[in-house]
């Protein structure tokens, strides 16, 4: 066999209190939104027509789906860049990858007013082709079929051992027609990504003239897609060593590290672009206004550069809990470039302001609890983490 | 071998160049505009020196449309929106300076704009520009996806959020009254002629005589004849015209970046085709080697 490492069930008790916990958070938000489709967007949300997008758009989607370029970034490095001593981390990265998604289709049907069309989408008759939201639509709705495609060996991998024989010989018949075809679908699911990570930046340049100077850039598409590849490597390592630290596994530092060493220069890359585009676009004054978007600039610059400098050194590197920090670090900057560009730097009118309320936070946090009962129950049912577990002296 | 991340790095940096170089230059009409108005065009006109701020006009834009009126703000009693939303499509807004010496009229309702951005917004052409340039909606295309209202840069299009199956809600210079040989119900209520209804070319010819014979009694500008790619809708005023919720967004249409880049990205859909195809080369490539290792490890 290979130098990797087979993926396995972790096995054990599936239900844990964890799990019920997180799924109640879960059922709580499936009862708040049949109570958003009862009673309309505007009795459920602090939405309004100043800022028609909220913490749905730029929590679930746009910093989701950058969250979830966990399997896009790997998958980058494993298969095109052929670093196959990283193969370990394509199925954990996928599962979160697929769960990303899957919450962001599913955020943007209770986002949108009238979901019951959302069928006519693929009408591609009616297409508007220069729609960037429509090229961003289509293509996260098809990469995250690829994404479970990509999966399906786990689940495969799994029937195989089933003790039912149907679901034995699902397993047996499917598997080796999914391998011989997913390298196409494995290529797909790099495209997808790359298209419209950086298409949801571009997707800001309609507003143009209400948004703020200090992000309104040709380069915002540029800029995302950067800083969503660098989040997926964050959001891998955060996953790994939490997996290590709750689900009993060895931490795989020796590869995390390896990550640690490819984000570097993307965030070097990232801010050299940034600072570059406010010199030349002569905003640098702007940046150090010191008013609201001034010090939100300098906050997400300086997330940016912390990460980067905490993972400047080998030795540091190779610290888990460093590898850790930074990671967080670099995630919540992520994050905090995309709220800002799709909140604090969009100003309809001074007349208009949004906070989001309960029911949009209790929704966005129940999907989010949903989608992490969902990879523990994964982990412990199918083939997805490889490695070994921790050794018991370890307790 | 894949691509080596300095190859990769090469690409990235090659491609922004590309998309940066094309935001540069953009072919523009005769008359300097970027984008022309449809010679069919229609329009209206509204001067902010002759309103008096009767607000007949929204009465009739109600009505000519079926929209309840808005006494939200005035606990059930009249009609008082505070701005455009989902029962009003029109509105007479009043601008007062701070010190109380200057002050304006001024109506609000869709520009139609010669390039309207949210037309470039709409996912599956809800917003389209059909007909004399109207930008007109349709609810049977429409998500409910608000894109719309993130792209307006005149904040006008507006959503039902009172509703459960909710739709956008828009001034549509009242064309199904125009199919009747009516012009927008707004026009023909107006009794001082503050709002007038004509051909695009007509009423910016009118606005440009007014300036000519007051021009003590105008900001010497016609807006909507150049802003953001020009609108249908012209505007005559004695007050800054930013004042008034009109800010200058210079003469380039607001969808113009976006499309520049995307069409740079995907002209004809050729980059994303031969990425994936190379891509798919690498992956398969780079596979085969794998098996092949992994065959030579096997052998004893």
């Amino acid at each position: 066999m290979s130098a990797h490492s087979q993926p396995q069930p972790l096995g054990g008790v599936v239900f844990t209190r964890p799990v019920q916990i997180l799924t109640g958070f879960a059922a709580l938000a499936f009862v708040l939104i049949a109570w958003r489709f009862l009673v309309g967007l505007g009795a459920s949300t602090a939405l309004n027509d100043g800022y028609p997008w909220g913490l749905w758009i730029a929590f679930d989607v746009v910093t989701g789906t950058a969250l979830g370029c966990g399997g896009y970034a790997v998958a980058l490095l494993v298969y095109v860049l052929n670093r196959g001593r990283f193969h370990p981390l394509v199925r954990p990265a996928m599962v979160t990858s697929a769960f990303g998604y899957s919450i962001a289709g599913l955020s943007v049907v209770i986002d949108v007013g009238r979901p019951w069309l959302a069928w006519k989408l693929p009408l591609f008759w009616h297409w508007n082709l220069n729609s960037v939201l429509l090229e961003v639509a289509l293509c996260i709705m098809t990469y995250t079929v690829v994404l479970w495609i990509e999966l399906s060996p786990a689940f495969l991998e799994r029937a195989q051992t089933s003790t039912i024989p149907v679901i034995r010989r699902i397993g047996d018949t499917f598997l080796p027609v999914i391998r011989r075809i997913l390298p196409w679908f494995i290529a797909l699911g790099i495209l997808l990504p790359t298209m419209h990570q950086s298409a949801l930046g571009s997707l800001l340049l309609l507003s143009g003239p209400r948004l703020h100077p200090l992000w309104n850039t040709a380069l915002l598409p540029l800029l995302f897609l950067i800083s969503c590849v660098a989040m997926g490597y964050g959001a891998v390592v955060i996953e790994g060593a939490l997996s290590s630290l709750f689900l009993g596994r060895k931490p795989e530092t020796e590869m995390l590290a390896g990550l640690g060493r490819t984000v570097f220069p993307l965030l070097a890359v990232y801010l050299g672009l940034r600072l570059l585009d406010l010199v030349v676009r002569g905003q640098l004054a702007a940046l150090f206004a010191f008013n609201l978007h001034s010090v939100m600039s300098l906050l997400e610059l300086g997330l940016f550069t912390a990460a980067m400098l905490l993972l400047a050194s080998d030795s540091q590197r190779h610290d888990l809990g460093n590898l850790f920090r930074a990671a967080m670090v670099l995630v919540v900057a992520g994050a905090l470039y995309r709220f800002d560009v799709f909140l604090v730097a969009f100003r309809p009118g001074a007349h208009w302001s949004y906070f989001p309320n309960v029911t949009e936070i209790l929704i966005t946090a129940g999907l989010v609890a949903g989608e992490m009962a969902g990879y523990i129950v994964l982990v412990k049912v199918f083939p997805i983490l490889a490695g070994q577990p921790r050794p018991a002296t370890a307790h | 071998m894949g691509l080596s991340r300095r190859e990769a790095l090469k690409a990235m940096v090659v491609a922004s160049g590309a998309t940066l170089a094309t935001t540069l230059g953009s072919e523009r009409q005769a008359d300097g505009a970027l984008v022309a108005a449809p010679p069919d065009a229609v329009g209206m006109l509204y001067d902010a020196t002759v309103c008096t701020g009767c607000k007949a006009c929204m009465v009739a834009c109600n009505r000519a449309n079926d929209l309840p009126p808005d006494t939200t703000g005035s606990d059930g009693r009249w009609q008082m929106p505070v701005d455009l939303n989902q029962y009003t499509k029109n509105i007479i807004k009043l601008y007062q300076s701070p010190d109380r010496t200057e002050h304006s009229f001024i109506k609000r309702q869709c520009m139609h704009c010669v390039d309207p951005a949210c037309a470039a917004a709409c996912m599956l052409g809800a917003l389209q520009k059909r007909e004399y340039g109207i930008v007109t909606y349709d609810a049977d295309y429409c998500i409910g996806c608000r894109y719309c209202e993130m792209a307006c840069p005149f904040n006008v299009i507006k959503f039902e959020w009172a509703k459960a199956m909710p739709k956008m809600v828009k001034c549509e210079l009242c064309n199904h009254r125009i199919a009747e040989g009516k012009g927008p119900a707004c026009c023909e209520v107006c009794p001082t002629g503050a709002v007038i209804y004509g051909k695009r070319a007509d009423l910016l010819a009118e606005a440009h005589r007014r300036l000519a014979a007051h021009p003590d009694r105008y900001v010497p500008k016609v807006y909507g004849e150049h802003e953001a790619g020009g609108t249908q809708v012209l505007y005559l005023a004695h007050i800054d015209f930013a004042k008034l919720g009109l800010p200058d967004y210079g003469d380039r249409p607001i969808p113009e970046t976006v499309r520049e880049v995307q069409h740079t990205v995907y002209k004809g859909f050729v980059a994303p085709v031969a990425l994936y195809g190379l891509l798919a080369a690498v992956v398969l490539r780079n596979r085969k080697k794998d098996e092949r290792a992994e065959a030579e490890e096997d052998r004893p």
